[in-house]
């Protein structure tokens, strides 16, 4: 079981994302650059946080034409499994393989622990949570109020595509709770076909006790659970 | 030719802006109570090469759909496109 973790320029959580895996769970992880051919085999693409190409544009506008970006849409399509954390999830959705976009949030960057409550633990991603669970993790972005239009909701919600959702402490949907103005208080959503996540909050920094939370380890053990059976 | 096209890309109508808000507050502040609104977009200038006019334009608004702009979230219009 091999984790593929992009580094862009400007990335800055794709050495938090090896050592989760690495350190924390065992698994190998192969470090993969921009301008890289070849994912080496990993069963599993991180696209990590960060500020790839410093936002330029829009974030992850320009990461998205990064050489090593078709090997992961032909991964993707494949059927291969694709997480994009925060960055990784802006730019998913630049690049096509998520819908929506990831806009400005309501009250500029925000930097905090939050609560998210797995919405369904059938997928690749969510397998060794409780539907339902709320787990805690650290958000850092400055654009990650996902909008989509009505119809693309819609379909999001009536296809079971949203994974995770901004709650308070206690599992409930408030407006306080939804730290940037998401739509439908959304932090995650998968592709129709399951295979790729996009998730603002930040779970390769939730996985030790000395970082407040240990939620964010689950969501690697499902890929590696699923990914080997 | 060369050509120079202007294009403005703003925050869809309709769609909170942040930003804009956060400016608009800051004039307020300063004693501009008259500001009602503040948007904030992008303008760019790019220079290309183009057989005419029209075609600096359609390769213009091609940059736009397919780069420039999100079409989730933002319009763009070309201001307007000039021989250098």
């Amino acid at each position: 079981m091999k984790f593929g973790v992009i580094t862009f320029p400007g990335s800055n959580s794709d050495e938090d994302t090896v050592h989760a895996v690495t350190d924390y769970l065992g698994a190998t992880a192969v470090r993969l650059w921009h301008k890289d051919h070849d994912l080496q085999d990993a069963d599993v693409i991180v696209l990590p946080g960060g500020f790839a190409h410093g936002d330029a544009l829009r974030a992850g506008a320009i990461a998205r034409f990064s050489p090593i970006m078709r090997e992961v849409i032909a991964h993707a399509d494949r059927g291969g499994p694709v997480l994009g954390i925060c960055n990784g999830f802006q730019i998913a959705c630049e690049a096509g393989l998520l819908p929506g976009a990831l806009r400005r949030n309501n009250e500029l960057y925000v930097g905090a622990p939050v609560y998210v409550r797995v919405e369904r633990n059938d997928t690749l991603f969510t397998s060794r949570y409780a539907a339902g669970q709320v787990l805690r993790m650290p958000i850092s972005h400055g654009e990650g109020r996902f909008t989509a239009d009505a119809e693309t909701l819609e379909r999001l919600e009536s296809d079971g595509q949203v994974v995770f959702r901004y709650v308070d402490a206690t599992g409930t949907r408030t407006s306080r709770a939804n730290p940037n103005g998401a739509a439908n208080d959304i932090a995650g959503i998968r592709n129709a076909r399951g295979n790729v996540l996009g998730i603002m909050p930040h779970p390769e920094r939730a996985v030790d006790d000395l970082l407040g939370s240990t939620d964010g380890l689950a969501l690697f053990e499902s890929l590696m659970a699923q990914v080997a059976a | 030719m060369t050509f120079r096209v202007h294009i403005h890309i703003v925050p869809r109508k309709g769609l909170l802006d942040p930003q804009g808000q956060a400016v608009a507050n800051a004039l307020h502040t300063l004693g501009f109570g008259g500001v009602r609104d503040v948007r904030i977009g992008r303008h760019l200038v790019v220079e290309t090469a183009a057989s005419s006019q029209a075609d600096a334009e359609k390769d213009a608004r091609a940059m736009c759909e397919k780069l420039l702009a999100n079409p989730v979230t933002e319009d763009f219009e070309l201001e307007r496109v000039e021989a250098t």
